[in-house]
C-alpha cells in the first residue's frame, strides 16, 4: 500500500467523530443503521412469534400494538428512508462525480448527529413504554385518546426529518455543483439520477411532516383541538397531511434502490443501461407524480368519489415511470454477457420482487379492490414486497457491489452467492403467503386471528426465521472480510464510473489528482476486464 | 487580497464555493416554503369551513400592531439589502451600521409582538391556556387563533435565527481579511431574511386583515 486512505488518515477515535470527510460519515451512518435495522428486526421477529398461533400467546393485544408501531417507525424512519442515501450515497455521490466531498462537509456531519438525536429521543420513548398508534399516528386516537409516549416519539421523528432535509439539500447542490470537467448531466450515472430526484422529494415532502407533527404535538400537549371535529377541527386534514409527505416518502424508499441496481445490471451485464434518458427522466417523472397520489391511502377515509378517482388515475400515471425502468433493466439483460456475482443475484431479485410488488401496488389503486383490501394483509404484503424486496434488496447489493471499494478488501463470493439466494427465497416465503391472507380477508394489526388462516401464517413465520439467518450471515462473513479478505484491487468488476479509478479504499481527498470526463457512462465495450475471479 | 485562504479544501474556486453557497440557501428556502405552507393550507382549510368564525377573529387582531411590524421588518429588509451594497463597494464600517439598524429593528418586531400577545392573553383568547369565548363563532375563533399562534411563534424562531446570524455578520463586517468569503456569507444571510420578511407579509394578509373590509 502507498500513502494513507481515508481509514487510516487518523487512528484516533475522536477524529470520527469530528470527521467531515463524507466517507468516514457514511460509515457512521452504516453503523446507526445496522443498530436500528436490529432493534426494527426484533420487533418484527416477535410479531411472527406472535402470529404462529391463532390465540394471544405471547403479547398482549396492547404489548402487540406498540410492537407494530415499533417496528414502522423505526424501520420507515430510522432504517429505510436513510438506507442507501445517507450510507451508499454519502460514499459513492462525490466519487462518482469526482467531487473531493459534499458541498456542505460540516452540515453533513450535523445531519449524523441530528439523527442520532431524533433517534435516541424515539428509542426513549419506546424504552419508556411504547407507543400505540400505529407508524401513521392517524388523529383523533393519537391526539385525544392514546395513552403512551405519542409525544416524545413525534418528538424524535420530527428531529430526524431535519437530518433528512440536510442530507437532500447537501446531495442537490453537490450534484449541480461539483461535478468533475467534462461530467454533464447526460454523462451521470444512473443513481446520480436517482438520488437527486430522491433529493428533491426529501426536501420539498419532509417540511410538510414536520408542520404536521407539530400541528399534532400542539394539540397533544395544550389540548387545542386542530384535528379535534368537536370544535370544528378534521381529523381527515391530518391525513391529508401526513399522506402528502408519506407516499413520496415510499419513493424515497424505492427510487434509491432502483439507481443501485442500473449500476448493478450495466455491470454484471457488461452492457450500456438500454434507454439510458428514459430511465434517468424516469426517476423524476416518479418523483413529481409521487406527490399527486397521495389520496389513494385514503379511499375509504370518506373523502369525495371525484377525489378518490382522480387518485386512483395518478396511481396508474405513476406507475408508467417505473415500469418503463424495469422493462429498461430486462432489455439490458438482453444479449449481455451476464455475470451472476452476489450483487447481480440481489439486482435480479430487485427486478423480481419489486415488479410483484408495483403490479399488486395497482392492484390496490383500483377503488373496488381497494375499498376490499384496505387494511388487509394484502397491503402488508404488497408495501414490504416495494420496501424490504426492492429496497432492502437493493441496499445489500450495493453493499456488496461497493464493499471492496469502500473497505479496500474482497468478499467471499460463495458465502455472499449463498446469504442473496437465502434472502430470496426467505423473503418469498414470509411475504407472498401475507398476499393469501389479505385476499382472505385477515385484517393487519391484530395479534389474534381466526383459525383458518393459520396455515399462511405458519409459513409466514417460518419464512421470517430463514430470511432473519438470512440477513444476519454477510454480518458474519462481512466482517470476517474485514480481516481476512484479499486486498482489493482499484476496479474489481471491471466497472466503469469514476469512484473505480481511485484507490479502494479512496484517499481522503478521493482522488489524487482531479479526474476529466469525456465520454458517457456504463460504456462496457471499453471496460476493464473483472480482476475478481 | 488573495482568496486561497477563504476556500474549504473540497472545493475549486472562490465562484463555485459563491454557487454552493446562494444555492444550498434557495434550496433550504425551498423546504422552508413547504414548512409554512402546510401551516397556510390548514389555515385555508378551516377558513373555507368557517368563513364568518375567520373574519369574526380577524377583527379581534391588533391591526396596527401588526402594520408597524410589517413596516419594521421591510426596513430591515432594506437594511440588509443596503448593508450587502456596502460590503460589496468595501465600506465596512456602514455595513456594519446597517446590519446593527436591521438587528434593532429585528427586535423591535420580536418587542411589539410580545405586547401583542400580552394583550391577546389578557383578553383570553389564547387557545389551550385561556381561551373564552362563547356564542356560535367560538369554535372558529379558537382555531384561527390556534393557527395565529402557531404560524407567528414559527415565524418568530425564524426572526430569532435571523437576528442571530445578521449579528454574526455584523460582529465580523470590520474584520479585514477574508472578504469576498464574509459577502457571498453575508448575500446567504440576507436571501435568508429576505425570506422570513417575506413570510410575514404572506401571514399579515391571513391574519390581520380579514373582516376589515366593511
Amino acid at each position: 500500500m502507498t500513502g494513507k486512505n481515508y481509514l487510516t488518515d487518523d487512528y484516533r477515535l475522536g477524529s470520527w467523530f469530528t470527521t467531515t470527510d463524507h466517507k468516514r460519515i457514511a460509515i457512521l451512518y452504516f453503523a446507526t443503521l445496522i443498530f436500528f435495522f436490529f432493534i426494527g428486526g426484533v420487533a418484527a421477529t416477535l410479531i411472527r412469534i406472535e402470529l404462529a398461533t391463532p390465540g394471544p400467546d405471547v403479547v398482549s393485544a396492547d404489548t402487540y400494538n406498540r410492537l407494530f408501531t415499533m417496528h414502522g417507525i423505526i424501520m420507515v424512519w430510522f432504517f429505510l428512508i436513510p438506507s442507501i442515501p445517507n450510507t451508499l450515497g454519502n460514499f459513492i455521490v462525490p466519487l462518482m462525480i469526482g467531487a473531493r466531498d459534499l458541498a456542505f462537509p460540516r452540515l453533513n456531519l450535523a445531519s449524523w448527529y441530528l439523527f442520532v438525536l431524533g433517534g435516541s429521543v424515539t428509542l426513549f420513548a419506546i424504552f419508556m413504554g411504547g407507543i400505540d398508534t400505529g407508524w401513521t399516528l392517524y388523529t383523533p386516537f393519537s391526539t385525544l385518546y392514546s395513552n403512551s409516549y405519542v409525544s416524545v416519539a413525534v418528538t424524535g421523528i420530527f428531529i430526524a426529518g431535519f437530518s433528512s432535509i440536510l442530507t437532500g439539500l447537501n446531495f442537490i447542490v453537490t450534484i449541480h455543483k461539483l461535478r468533475a470537467p467534462g461530467l454533464t448531466w447526460y454523462r451521470l450515472p444512473l443513481f446520480i439520477w436517482s438520488l437527486y430526484a430522491t433529493s428533491v422529494i426529501l426536501v420539498l415532502a419532509t417540511p410538510v411532516l414536520a408542520i404536521t407533527l407539530v400541528l399534532l404535538t400542539a394539540e397533544r400537549l395544550f389540548g387545542v383541538g386542530i384535528f379535534d371535529p368537536r370544535i370544528g377541527g378534521d381529523p381527515l386534514l391530518f391525513q391529508h397531511l401526513f399522506w402528502f409527505y408519506s407516499h413520496p416518502a415510499v419513493y424515497i424508499m424505492i427510487l434509491p434502490g432502483m439507481g443501485v441496481v442500473n449500476e448493478l445490471i450495466a455491470c454484471y451485464a457488461r452492457k450500456k443501461i438500454f434507454g439510458y434518458k428514459f430511465v434517468a427522466w424516469a426517476s423524476l417523472a416518479i418523483a413529481a407524480a409521487g406527490f399527486l397520489v397521495w389520496g389513494h391511502h385514503m379511499f375509504v377515509s370518506g373523502q369525495s368519489l371525484t377525489a378518490s378517482l382522480v387518485f386512483s388515475f395518478m396511481s396508474f400515471i405513476v406507475a408508467v415511470p417505473s415500469a418503463i425502468k424495469v422493462f429498461n433493466w430486462t432489455a439490458t439483460l438482453h444479449k449481455g454477457k451476464i455475470r451472476f456475482d452476489a450483487p447481480m443475484l440481489y439486482a435480479l431479485a430487485f427486478i423480481g420482487l419489486f415488479t410483484i410488488g408495483g403490479l399488486t401496488g395497482l392492484f390496490l389503486a383500483c377503488l373496488a379492490f381497494d375499498v376490499y383490501a384496505t387494511d388487509t394483509y394484502f397491503v402488508v404484503a404488497h408495501f414490504h414486497y416495494i420496501m424490504v424486496g426492492g429496497m432492502v434488496t437493493a441496499y445489500f447489493g450495493g453493499l456488496h457491489y461497493w464493499w471492496p471499494k469502500i473497505t479496500g478488501r474482497m468478499y467471499p463470493e460463495y458465502w455472499a452467492r449463498a446469504a442473496a439466494i437465502l434472502i430470496f427465497f426467505g423473503f418469498n416465503l414470509t411475504f407472498f403467503p401475507q398476499f393469501v391472507l389479505g385476499a382472505e380477508g385477515m385484517p393487519r394489526r391484530y395479534h389474534v386471528y381466526a383459525p383458518e388462516f393459520q396455515i399462511w401464517n405458519v409459513l409466514s413465520s417460518g419464512g421470517a426465521s430463514v430470511l432473519a439467518i438470512a440477513y444476519l450471515l454477510p454480518m458474519f462473513y462481512l466482517a470476517y472480510s474485514l480481516f481476512f479478505g484479499a486486498r482489493a484491487p482499484a476496479n474489481p468488476w471491471g466497472a466503469t464510473g469514476l469512484e473505480w479509478q481511485t484507490s479502494s479504499p479512496p484517499p481522503r481527498l478521493n482522488f489524487d489528482r482531479q479526474p476529466v470526463v469525456d465520454g458517457d457512462p456504463y460504456d462496457y465495450a471499453h471496460a476493464p476486464e473483472p480482476q475478481h475471479v | 487580497m488573495s482568496d486561497s485562504q477563504d476556500i474549504a479544501e473540497h472545493l475549486a474556486t472562490s465562484a463555485q464555493r459563491d454557487e454552493v453557497l446562494e444555492l444550498g440557501m434557495w434550496t433550504f428556502l425551498s423546504t422552508e416554503v413547504l414548512l409554512f405552507g402546510g401551516l397556510i393550507l390548514s389555515y385555508f382549510v378551516y377558513r373555507h369551513a368557517d368563513p364568518q368564525a375567520f373574519l369574526a377573529a380577524g377583527r379581534e387582531t391588533r391591526i396596527v400592531i401588526g402594520t408597524v411590524n410589517t413596516a419594521l421588518l421591510l426596513t430591515s429588509s432594506f437594511c440588509v439589502a443596503a448593508a450587502l451594497q456596502a460590503a460589496e463597494q468595501g465600506a465596512r464600517r456602514a455595513t456594519r451600521t446597517l446590519l446593527g439598524i436591521a438587528i434593532l429593528l429585528g427586535l423591535g418586531f420580536l418587542g411589539l409582538k410580545g405586547v401583542e400577545y400580552l394583550g391577546e392573553y389578557r383578553e383570553h383568547l389564547v387557545p389551550g391556556v385561556n381561551f373564552a369565548r362563547t356564542g356560535q363563532d367560538a369554535h372558529g375563533i379558537e382555531l384561527f387563533f390556534i393557527f395565529y399562534f402557531i404560524a407567528t411563534l414559527l415565524h418568530g424562531v425564524h426572526v430569532v435565527a435571523g437576528i442571530g446570524v445578521l449579528a454574526v455578520f455584523a460582529a465580523m463586517a470590520t474584520a479585514t481579511t477574508a472578504r469576498s468569503r464574509y459577502i457571498a456569507g453575508l448575500r446567504t444571510a440576507a436571501l435568508y431574511w429576505h425570506f422570513v420578511d417575506l413570510v410575514w407579509i404572506f401571514l399579515f394578509a391571513l391574519i390581520y386583515l380579514p373582516g376589515r373590509s366593511s
